[in-house]
């Protein structure tokens, strides 16, 4: 046995001879292929008794990512990834759009090697603001996002620019981050000039409590220049559908957090997740009143809020059930003397929506989901929403962030 | 007052000022082993705990912080941690230990893999590529791993070097002579038939030779269904088993449940440093894996 054991140390002696040059120890944990490839496949069943292009009530100048019918193919999604070289690490996201053509989600180099704490990443990227901004569609707990995400945010917020984060050196974990990029998603509207067009600034602290509880609190901030942001069909005091066109200043705070308790730290068994977020956007600027006829412009300001609160109960492993409460506030706009008797002011209606949700995840590859919604987004249009999805994932199959 | 505000922020800023080893565990083993190793030239932090399943773990954001601040990350690889140590690493922004450089210790790399797979098909569940991952069953697998990381110690703190070799060597003397007892003490179990509920035990059963009948989960990573646990009763009834074998991590009921139907003992082990009160060090895991695993071969 003995001999066994010497045997042993010494093939072993070999290979840490050979593996000491640290270069020829093997390459990337991510896969064993170079690069790293994945490739989600989604879809989903959903069925409204509204029609789904109508705005929540008070947003018609927000983008509404709305809800497919019937059986639709979502986005394909294909990832690549790979360390470019030791300083350097590249991704590339790109949306396979079931009605053809392919979009870039996310293309960006971020590096691994400046170290002190220091992460820069530049390209097309998820921004770090809030909480659930930076995931990807297949990590939704939802079939959708957040009504505060989807009006607000168009879902989440793409940008083309850099980011700069720092985490500092303590045992609580401490980040701060900023961004700069051309405005490309909304509220920016992608302006073709020299410069910084919108900006970003978030900070993140967390930590855990004993072995089961962690959290993650976080602050952001973001302000770009909205320059001719065109919205259709807006309804205005005399009911009708009009064209509006905006120039001013956007300015967002949000605040998240996320709590989760795991029975013995254990995630695979079960776990109970809760999370929030709360955005407030302020814009102010000029309103050109209906671009096809009446054509007045004036001062326009406004404060648009929401708020979301959800938990996830994974019972039992591969079974889990959540339920999310939506929560917006249009605002009361500060209307110029000329537009007043045409823009609508005041709204008084507060679009909610309650979501129940129940997924069953065979494998950590592959999960299947029903979720009920009752919206009450739309004033007098209560809607009831059924959806089920199935989100698989192939190929490389990329760490998850908390 | 501002002065205190001052010294508060520059302690929450500067780490202990002893020049001390950073070290980032992820598995409780490496982390006992580092210790047998390091002493007190060391500060470990463990990443993850017995009881929790180490394929699945969280980048959660202490883990972020802790690998932020190291100086060696020691983890098992093969794949064992894809799911949340590329993340941490990344999000830790910290140039010493990203993979392949001198700060990043993979401990599967010293050993003898079992299990590689010959085909890569994730219809064959949850297979690693470079093998199978639980390397921290055998205990002949710490001596290539320790005489590595030892010179990995020495390559990172070379004002340290006789201290290393010198706890290099109480180690190997130590640890060869308690492989010795558990082998002598295991003798009665050779040869016997089990069951485990995860393929989590290759590396213990080729040691011991322990006799895998099958296993609770059809695929790895999947979890046991009633129908290939009825089919499990069937093999039973040609193949009869002993006992079912589970790591202290994994739940507990569908061990619970064949061993209720085909009469068998259900022995937990402990997996790893801390997975039963026995299990306080690396001694005493392999001390309480034997003295379980004879109690329930009776």
């Amino acid at each position: 046995m003995f001999k066994e054991i010497s045997t042993r140390a010494a093939i072993a002696a070999l290979l840490f001879q050979s593996a000491s040059s640290f270069a020829a120890n093997t390459g990337s944990i991510d896969n064993a292929f170079n690069p790293a490839f994945s490739l989600i496949l989604s879809g989903n069943y959903g069925s409204v008794q509204r029609d789904p292009s109508i705005p929540a009530t008070g947003f018609a100048m927000n983008p509404n990512p709305g809800h497919e019918q019937g059986f639709n193919l979502g986005e394909s999604e294909m990832g690549i990834s790979a360390n470019i070289d030791p300083e350097y690490r590249g991704v590339a996201t790109l949306a396979l759009d079931p009605a053809g053509g392919i979009s870039v989600e996310n293309a960006f180099v971020q590096t691994t090697a400046l170290g002190d704490g220091l992460n820069l990443k530049f390209g097309r990227f998820f921004s770090g603001l809030g909480y659930l901004n930076e995931q990807h569609a297949h990590a939704w707990d939802f079939v959708d996002q957040p009504l505060v995400y989807a009006i607000l945010w168009e879902n989440q917020l793409a940008e083309d620019g850099l980011q700069l984060k720092w985490l500092a050196p303590t045992d609580m974990f401490i980040e701060l981050g900023g961004e700069m990029g051309r405005g490309r998603g909304f509220p920016g509207t992608d302006t073709v000039r020299n410069g910084n067009s919108a900006g970003v600034l978030f900070a993140h602290i967390g930590d855990d409590i004993g072995i089961e509880h962690s959290w993650r609190v976080g602050v952001s901030a973001h302000q770009t220049r909205r320059v001719d942001a065109e919205s259709i069909d807006v309804p205005d005091l005399a009911g009708n559908a009009v064209t509006d066109l905006f120039t001013g200043d956007s300015q967002t705070t949000g605040l998240d957090f996320v709590w989760k308790y795991v029975a013995n730290g254990n995630v695979k068994n079960s776990y109970v997740k809760l999370q929030g977020e709360y955005f407030r956007r302020k814009e102010t600027g000029d309103l050109t009143y209906d671009t096809a006829g009446a054509n007045v412009t004036d001062t326009f300001s406004n404060a648009q809020s929401g708020f979301y609160l959800q938990s996830v109960y994974q019972f039992v492993p591969r079974w889990r059930v959540g339920a999310r409460y939506d929560r917006l506030d249009p605002g009361v706009a500060q209307i110029g003397a000329s537009n007043a008797g045409n823009v609508i002011s005041d709204f008084a209606f507060k679009p909610s929506r309650t979501s129940l949700m129940l997924d069953y995840s065979p494998s950590e590859f592959s999960r299947l989901r029903m979720q009920v919604a009752n919206d009450r987004s739309r004033q007098g249009l209560k809607d009831n929403q059924f959806f089920v999805q199935y989100i698989m994932s192939l190929g490389a199959h990329g760490a998850h962030s908390y | 007052m501002n002065r205190l505000i001052f010294a508060f922020l520059l302690s929450l800023i500067c780490s202990p000022a002893y020049a001390t080893l950073n070290v980032f565990a992820c598995e409780p083993e490496w982390a006992a082993l580092t210790q047998e190793l390091a002493g007190d030239k060391a500060s470990i932090y463990t990443a993850t705990g017995p009881l929790q399943d180490p394929h699945h773990i969280e980048a959660r954001p202490s883990l972020i912080a802790k690998a932020r601040r190291a100086d060696l990350v020691v983890c098992t690889g093969a794949e064992l941690e894809a799911a949340w140590l590329p993340v941490v690493l990344r999000e830790s922004s910290n140039a010493s230990t990203q993979v392949g450089s001198i700060g990043y210790f993979e401990t599967a790399d010293f050993v003898n893999m079992l299990e590689v797979p010959t085909r890569l098909d994730r219809g064959d569940g949850d297979v690693h590529a470079r093998g199978n991952p639980h390397i921290q069953t055998d205990p002949r697998n710490f001596l290539p791993i320790a005489d590595a990381l030892s010179k990995r110690l020495i390559q990172l703190d070379a004002a340290n070097t006789n201290a290393y070799q010198q706890r290099l060597s109480a180690f190997n003397t130590k640890w060869r002579s308690a492989i010795t007892k558990w082998e002598a003490q295991a003798l009665p179990i050779k040869g016997l038939p089990v069951l485990v509920q995860h393929q989590g035990f290759p590396y213990l059963s080729e040691w011991l030779k322990l006799k895998e009948v099958a296993t609770l989960e059809p695929k790895p990573g999947m979890e046991p269904s009633a129908a290939h646990l009825a089919q499990i009763l069937n093999t039973l009834q040609k193949q009869p088993a002993k006992m079912v074998l589970r790591a202290a991590y994994q739940d507990a009921r569908p061990s619970e449940w064949i061993a209720q139907r085909a009469h068998l003992n259900v022995v937990e082990l402990p997996y790893t440093v801390g997975g039963s009160a026995g299990a306080s060090d690396l001694y005493g895991l392999f001390d309480d894996t034997i003295a379980r695993l004879l109690k329930g071969s009776q």
